[in-house]
């Protein structure tokens, strides 16, 4: 097993809001690693330190240190638009972009200078394919995103995120507003994906996490309770508060 | 037995309804005598030598206002070509990168340079725009770019306000998604953000073109008014709103109703490029 991405002590405050407390987890290369726990409990903001997207938020403190293949991404002389053509995101909402689906998929690649359309054209087929979406879209790559379903949406995201060649995907609830059908094609795309990608999947639906996942941590109000191998995490967790989650008892 | 309070609620109401309606009242008066004005001429007269017509000369039966017409596009469009950029850059930097200060500095000085008086803008156009034109470029300096330009710095505001509401409310989801693909921030704005904007910007600019061609006093003071169409931009022109204003006060008979013949052909203009700006900002809406 290989570390790809560490965090050390990570501390991150809004304001006088503590929201993650001295959290130290290692996610191993090439896996799927649940993050769950109730709201609030810090999971996407973890997300969000990892692939800087807290750069947005205003008020901001952060302690500790949080690295990727060893090495820092926190402070001033990383790049964080080069991080995050490394560290790809879904969100929760599928947003895709008001383009066409093959735009939508291009977005990234031409961003990064690939202008030739036979390669952005393979570049979708593949992407596209990869996230179980090119079969029901494969004939109007040109009409625009914003018709598609709401699961085929979130899928389209998860190809235009592996369009990036991403080394990290983060997934954030990336199936909360979606179908059990919609939610399993993704969950098999994830399946097929760990093998070339380092994945975090953050997840409010602890069953889905017990499915598809390698590692699973729980948080709560900030703090890393239980981190360990899925299976050990779900049938003898060492924590009670985590047994508790697990079995639905707070949530 | 009627309530005394929803005899008042009902009096209320309706005298309110009536001043709401006096505005479309005005408004069809401005119509019903306009038009009661100008078609006789055109009857007369017919259509196509009072629009197309190259010559005028109102005391002596010629009443072609085509020149005119010409100019008013060549201005508004000179005004647009000034404005319309500068005025997007301004709403991007204002939505875009401002800090919470700058914009509330930036904001009402914008709307404060919709509040100065056209014939201040005339004012300054004839001391300072005009004797720089003659001397760096030549002719008299009462001229199209002259005209254009402090027309341009006119419709900025519009522009402006109206770009910066197109920009802000493109949603905050699509600025994150497109940074999560590693987007620097002018990437976003370009290929995003004023994609999704760009019905918005589209009617600041028609609305633009609107206050530009209905100019009057400004416009009079630094054209220069010459009865041709222009041949270069140093060239004077009049305007159909020029016209109006410069002849109205000594016109009589079928010179006075030439005069409201052009008032129909400008208000036939600005009805137009309103009713494409609203269905630009009606379209993004349904959106």
């Amino acid at each position: 097993m290989e570390t790809k991405i560490a965090t050390d002590k990570l501390r991150v405050s809004f304001g006088d809001l503590t929201v993650l407390k001295d959290v130290t987890i290692n996610v191993e290369k090439n896996t799927i690693t649940g993050f769950m726990g109730p709201s609030g409990s810090g999971k996407s903001t973890l997300i969000s330190v990892i692939n800087r997207m807290i750069d947005f938020e205003n008020n901001v403190k952060i302690g500790g240190d949080a690295t990727i293949d060893g090495r820092s991404i926190l402070g001033d002389n990383i790049n964080p638009i080069e991080l995050r053509r490394r560290v790809g995101t879904v969100f929760a909402v599928p947003i895709p972009l008001p383009r066409s689906i093959f735009e939508n998929i291009a977005y990234g690649p031409r961003l990064k200078g690939v202008t030739d359309r036979t390669s952005l054209h393979h570049i979708a087929e593949e992407c596209l394919k990869k996230a179980f979406l090119w079969d029901e879209v494969k004939d109007r790559l040109s009409t625009s995103a914003l018709k598609l379903s709401g699961g085929q949406q979130q899928r389209l995201c998860l190809a235009r995120t592996l369009a990036l060649k991403p080394e990290i995907i983060l997934l954030d609830e990336p199936c909360s507003g979606l179908d059990p059908i919609s939610t399993a094609k993704i969950e098999d795309a994830l399946s097929e994906l760990k093998s070339g990608y380092t994945i975090i999947l953050v997840s409010n639906n602890t069953k889905q996490i017990a499915r598809i996942s390698d590692f699973s941590a729980f948080f709560y109000l900030g703090e890393l309770i239980e981190y360990n191998t899925t299976d050990k995490v779900f049938t003898t967790p060492s924590e009670s508060k985590t047994e508790d989650y697990i079995q639905g008892k707070f949530g | 037995m009627i309530d005394r309070t929803v005899l008042k609620e009902q009096f209320v109401k309706w005298v309110l309804i009536a001043f709401a309606l006096s505005s479309l009242l005005f408004l069809f008066l401005i119509f019903a005598f306009i038009l009661g004005e100008g078609l006789p001429l055109f009857l007369k007269v017919g259509v196509k030598n009072i629009i197309f017509g190259m010559k005028w000369a109102p005391t002596k039966g010629y009443f072609g206002i085509f020149p005119m017409i010409i100019s008013s596009f060549l201005v508004t469009f000179g005004a647009l070509v000034i404005g319309a950029p500068l005025g997007l850059s301004c709403a991007i930097y204002l939505s875009e990168y401002s800090g919470k200060k700058m914009k509330m500095f930036l904001k009402p000085a914008i709307e404060l340079l919709a509040g100065i008086p056209s014939v201040v803008f005339g004012f300054l156009g004839v001391i300072y725009i005009v004797p720089i034109v003659r001397n760096y470029l030549g002719g008299s300096g009462f001229s199209l770019i002259s005209t254009s330009l402090v027309l341009g710095v006119m419709i900025l505001p519009t522009i402006i306000s109206i770009s910066f509401d197109a920009l802000v409310s493109v949603p905050k989801t699509y600025r994150e998604a497109s940074a999560a693909m590693g987007a620097t921030k002018w990437q976003t704005i370009y290929k995003v953000i004023i994609p999704s904007a760009k019905s918005g910007i589209l009617a600041s600019f028609i609305l633009g073109m609107g206050r530009a061609i209905g100019e009057t006093m400004a416009v009079i003071m630094i054209a220069g008014n010459a009865l041709k169409i222009p041949t270069s931009i140093l060239d004077p022109l009049r305007t159909l709103t020029g016209n109006i204003a410069l002849e109205l006060a000594y016109a009589t008979g079928d010179h006075r109703l030439a005069l409201f013949s052009t008032g129909v052909v400008l208000m036939l203009i600005i009805m137009i490029l309103n009713y494409i700006a609203n269905f630009g900002i009606k379209r993004k809406i349904a959106k």
